[in-house]
């Protein structure tokens, strides 16, 4: 009876050390959960399109076509024909290719955009959340002057500093209105980190600074982090969308981006409104498709949830 | 069986019976669990009885399934609960509202989450004696302010406006007693309402919940992990362990010469004044964790010192022993204790 | 409570200065420097000069912004490449257009939000909930201004229930009271223009509303699941309170709370949002100041619009915060 209650305990231990741990709890839960899954096929959709862009794309993206081009008139845009499945667009240019190479570009700005305001938020968030006093507060003071501007507000200001926009131009604004989110997130959970037992107890043991911030805190409080950056994906998709429809968009006409795409074809809406259709239903199921996957994520990674 | 101990001791017929009670709840990808799995009791009128045991037996699930308070969904409730002989499991919805906190009410754990943070003590106290006993706004409040003084609240007019974060711990339980008390229900079921508590505090709500059941005739459950608790204020204590009543007695029996070696255990590791110098406290080892199914022999087995190889294999049956219920196999002699 | 206003209102004033100084910086920034920007297509290096002298940029810099920061308290922010006015006055004028929209689709996303949060709360997993929860993970994801150009394209053209865009219909005679047409006919009895104006505002009313009602729903959802499951709404079953009274005093009261916050921070970010949807129905309030604006890159309507859209934001969060005090004992005693 002893030996059972041994064994018992041993193979308790046992499933502790083999990761029941927070990540690969989260992972279980996530695996079973339908809008996880139904997230990750919309995102794994784009991503393999979007890298397979140029393999799966009949045409380069910029190549107008004599035989579109003549059929082109005002009130008239051709639809389907042979060799071009989708028709064409306002250019005499082959939709079909310029939705399939805008999920690279638009996955481009989404990701860029998410990653450079992730990058500097992270920055900020953790000095000011591992340092405290002074660096915190003249830090969140910035950022809290960010927040005070309503983020396509924010957008537009810097978009319209640039002379010509450009792809770059809307990527940096949009990567901005992101920063003072990640930074106020990641702070936060870095300060609760701080008081956290754990982390007391590394700085009791004398474990120096900069490896209790890097190893232990961080670490730690990334979690919520990695869901903001989820769903800043889809906002990101979204807020470029909208800075085209303002005419801030990336002016390169060889480059096809949805929201570009989408943004030109509201001229068009009474002709072809497919032009426009096509590149929302392409938006949208992208960002519902980062929106779910960062809920459930949210969900899975909550202890709170943890039953 | 208690009912009987109860007619022992001259108090009459049963107020509330629990029959076979079990309740069950479904895991989303995972086996039900069985939290209180048929358990058996029932309270006479003005009786104290103690439901004990360690977090995770199924005393707070027995409890809340009693006042029908479980969550509407994920659980099943089975067996009876008889209060004045009707099955309150029975009853409708609209029939239950209408006997909770009048026939029947419940004192909470923790007094600072039990009480709602943005409506004054006041409206807590007089919705209930709005509800059940039809009072009007004004000696509704007027009610409620010597409520709050027969509970020892200093100053009640004040009080009744005053927010729950404004009181102390003491004071929010005291308030909370208050409500629950306010229709003098004939059964009151106190929830580990002193452990959120400073210790100096424990003893006088415990020492206000004896005096205010005395005065008002009602019967009381109490329900701890604590056997100094049930020591001082119990009739009968039922001991539970595993979602079922492994031991019951009377207190005076039971603290004197504990059958059940999980009882003993219990009482082996609380430390005690009289206790030899050097005399060490023992600790049960292992946790709720390492419970066997009852199914398959005794949930307790595989903690328990006293295990043969008979408790891994058949589930041991109550039986009665000299006016107590016992369910082990090889039971602590009645010598020893 | 004095104390608690008097320090909030305190700690508007740095968050302020410190916009001031991010707008200025961004006005440095301007592409050729903020004289050849604020001239546009006028710039000609003489102008470009005077103007230098007149804003005072061949001063240090903090001289700059000091008399940058007295020209915003003055209100002097300029006039607007467009048309020549001072910006102050062009926003005044399309300040109420604006309003008028922002209130209609708050009030949509106000009134339909809560109840539908309430309830998907109250039947979690059932089907009218998971619908109500996809409803709002789509309303989210759809561009606003390809939802306006879809309810026109429907419900305007298709169907003809409402007019495509404007304010008002070519000829309606409309006496201009107070600037908000559906309160102007009303107060001048011309029930006929209210309605008339009525009409235009349903579609980017709605189209505006989208996102701030499907905030509020997942907001008030997720809260009153959180309450459903608190300790107090117990406390109140075990009292055997009427379901209404467990609902309204117990469920409710405590899960609006950060519903009301959401509520403030939704509003403040109404004008950014009309900016889109008033383009797609030609509006004419302040968001299609902005789209010209910015179409014309008239950098002085840009500046007082980037300071007046901060501004509305950083006051309705003070609002918020003081009617939360008025709300919730625990920050009003405390």
């Amino acid at each position: 009876m002893t030996t059972t209650w041994t064994q018992r305990r041993k193979a308790r231990i046992d499933d502790l050390a083999a990761g029941r741990s927070l990540g690969s709890e989260a992972w279980r839960r996530l695996r079973r959960d339908p809008v996880a899954i139904s997230g990750a096929v919309l995102v794994g959709l784009f991503v393999i399109v979007a890298v397979l862009a140029p393999m799966l794309a009949p045409h380069p993206a910029a190549q107008s076509f004599p035989e579109l081009q003549q059929d082109l008139r005002p009130g008239s845009i051709p639809g389907p024909r042979t060799g071009f499945p989708l028709g064409s667009d306002q250019l005499g240019r082959d939709f079909l290719s310029r939705m399939i190479l805008a999920a690279q570009q638009t996955l481009l700005v989404g990701v860029l955009a998410t990653l450079i305001g992730l990058a500097a938020g992270i920055v900020i968030g953790a000095v000011a959340g591992a340092f405290g006093g002074w660096a915190d507060t003249v830090l969140m003071r910035v950022t809290d002057v960010l927040l005070s501007v309503p983020s396509l507000l924010l957008a537009v200001s810097i978009a319209a500093l640039a002379a010509r926009p450009s792809q770059t131009t809307v990527i940096i604004a949009v990567s901005i209105v992101s920063v003072p989110i990640f930074a106020r997130l990641l702070r936060g959970s870095m300060l609760a980190q701080r008081e956290s037992d754990h982390v007391v107890a590394a700085t009791a043991l004398g474990v120096r600074r900069r490896a209790v911030v890097l190893r232990h805190m961080l670490p730690n409080a990334i979690g919520p982090v990695i869901v903001q950056a989820t769903l800043t994906l889809a906002t990101s998709i979204l807020d470029a969308a909208a800075l085209s429809f303002l005419g801030l968009g990336d002016a390169d006409p060889a480059r096809a981006e949805w929201g570009l795409m989408l943004a030109q074809a509201q001229a068009y809406l009474d002709v072809r409104p497919a032009l426009a259709v096509y590149p929302a239903v392409a938006i949208i199921a992208v960002a519902l498709g980062f929106t779910l996957l960062g809920e459930s994520l949210r969900e899975a990674l909550d202890p709170k949830g943890r039953r | 069986m208690s009912a009987a101990a109860g007619a022992e001791r001259g108090i009459g017929a049963p107020l509330l019976e629990v029959r076979d009670l079990r309740v069950t709840f479904a895991r989303r990808g995972g086996p039900d669990t069985v939290a209180v799995d048929g358990v058996d009791f029932a309270v006479a009128p003005g009786e104290i009885v103690g439901l004990v045991g360690e977090s995770g037996c199924g005393k707070s699930v027995t409890s809340l399934a009693i006042m029908r308070l479980l969550p509407e969904r994920g659980n099943r409730v089975a067996g009876e609960v008889r209060m004045d002989g009707i099955d309150l499991l029975g009853l409708s919805d609209a029939a239950m509202r209408e006997r909770r906190g009048r026939d029947l009410s419940m004192v909470f754990q923790d007094p600072l989450s039990s009480l709602n943070p943005v409506v004054p003590i006041g409206v807590q106290v007089t919705e209930v004696l709005r509800r059940h006993r039809g009072m009007r706004k004004e000696p509704a409040r007027r009610e409620a302010a010597e409520l709050l003084d027969r509970v020892g609240i200093p100053d009640p007019r004040r009080r009744l406006g005053s927010y729950p974060h404004q009181l102390s711990g003491g004071m929010r339980q005291r308030a909370l007693i208050a409500i629950a008390l306010a229709c003098r229900p004939r059964l009151l079921i106190a929830d580990e309402p002193t452990t959120a508590l400073d210790v100096t505090i424990q003893a006088q709500i415990l020492g206000l919940l004896a005096e205010l059941v005395a005065e008002t005739g009602a019967a009381l459950i109490m329900i701890t992990h604590d056997l100094g608790v049930v020591a001082g204020l119990c009739d009968t204590v039922n001991v539970l362990y595993g979602g079922r009543i492994v031991e019951r007695s009377q207190r005076h029996r039971l603290f004197a010469t504990p059958r059940h070696p999980y009882t003993h255990g219990l009482l082996s590791s609380i430390p005690r004044l009289d206790s030899a110098p050097g005399e060490e406290l023992v600790a049960i080892p292992g946790s709720v964790n390492d419970n066997l199914p009852w199914a398959h022999g005794c949930a307790f087995a595989p903690r328990c010192p006293r295990a043969m190889e008979a408790c891994e294999q058949r589930t041991p049956a109550p039986e009665e022993i000299g006016g107590r219920l016992l369910r082990c196999h090889n039971p602590v002699p009645a010598s020893a204790g | 409570m004095l104390r608690f206003v008097v320090r909030r209102l305190l700690q508007v004033v740095p968050t302020l200065l410190l916009l001031s100084v991010l707008v200025f910086a961004w006005l440095r920034s301007l592409p050729g420097g903020p004289a050849s920007a604020f001239l546009g297509d006028r710039a000609t290096p003489e102008r470009v000069a005077e103007l230098n002298r007149v804003l005072g940029l061949d001063q240090p810099v903090w001289v700059q912004y000091l008399r940058f920061l007295g020209r915003a308290f003055t209100g002097d922010l300029g006039n607007s490449q467009i048309t020549g006015e001072p910006v102050l006055s062009e926003i005044g004028r399309a300040l109420p257009a604006t309003v008028e929209l922002s209130v209609a689709a708050l009030l949509i996303a106000v009134t339909l939000g809560i109840p539908l949060g309430y309830l998907s709360a109250r039947h979690r997993g059932r089907p009218l909930d998971v619908a109500t929860v996809i409803g709002t993970l789509v309303g989210v994801a759809v561009p606003v201004f390809f939802l306006g150009y879809l309810l026109k394209a429907v419900f305007a053209v298709e169907l003809g229930l409402f007019p495509p865009s404007g304010r008002q219909s070519v000829g309606i005679d409309a006496t201009n009271v107070t600037g908000f047409a559906v309160l102007d006919g009303l107060l001048t009895r011309e029930l006929d223009a209210s309605w008339d104006a009525l009409t235009h505002l349903v579609l980017p009313a709605v189209a505006l509303a989208t996102i701030p009602l499907a905030v509020i729903v997942r907001i008030t959802r997720a809260s009153v699941l959180d309450v459903l499951g608190s300790d107090f709404v117990r406390t109140a079953n075990a009292k055997g309170l009427a379901p209404s009274t467990v609902r309204g005093r117990h469920v409710l009261r405590n899960a609006l709370l950060p519903v009301s916050t959401t509520i403030g921070l939704q509003t403040g970010l109404l004008l950014a949002g009309a900016v889109l949807t008033e383009k797609v129905f030609v509006w004419g309030g302040i968001g299609t100041l902005l789209a010209q604006g910015i179409e014309q890159r008239d950098y002085p309507r840009l500046q007082a619009l980037l300071l007046l859209g901060a501004l509305v934001y950083v006051l309705v969060n003070l609002l918020v915060d003081l009617s939360y005090a008025i709300i919730d004992p625990r920050v009003r005693l405390s």
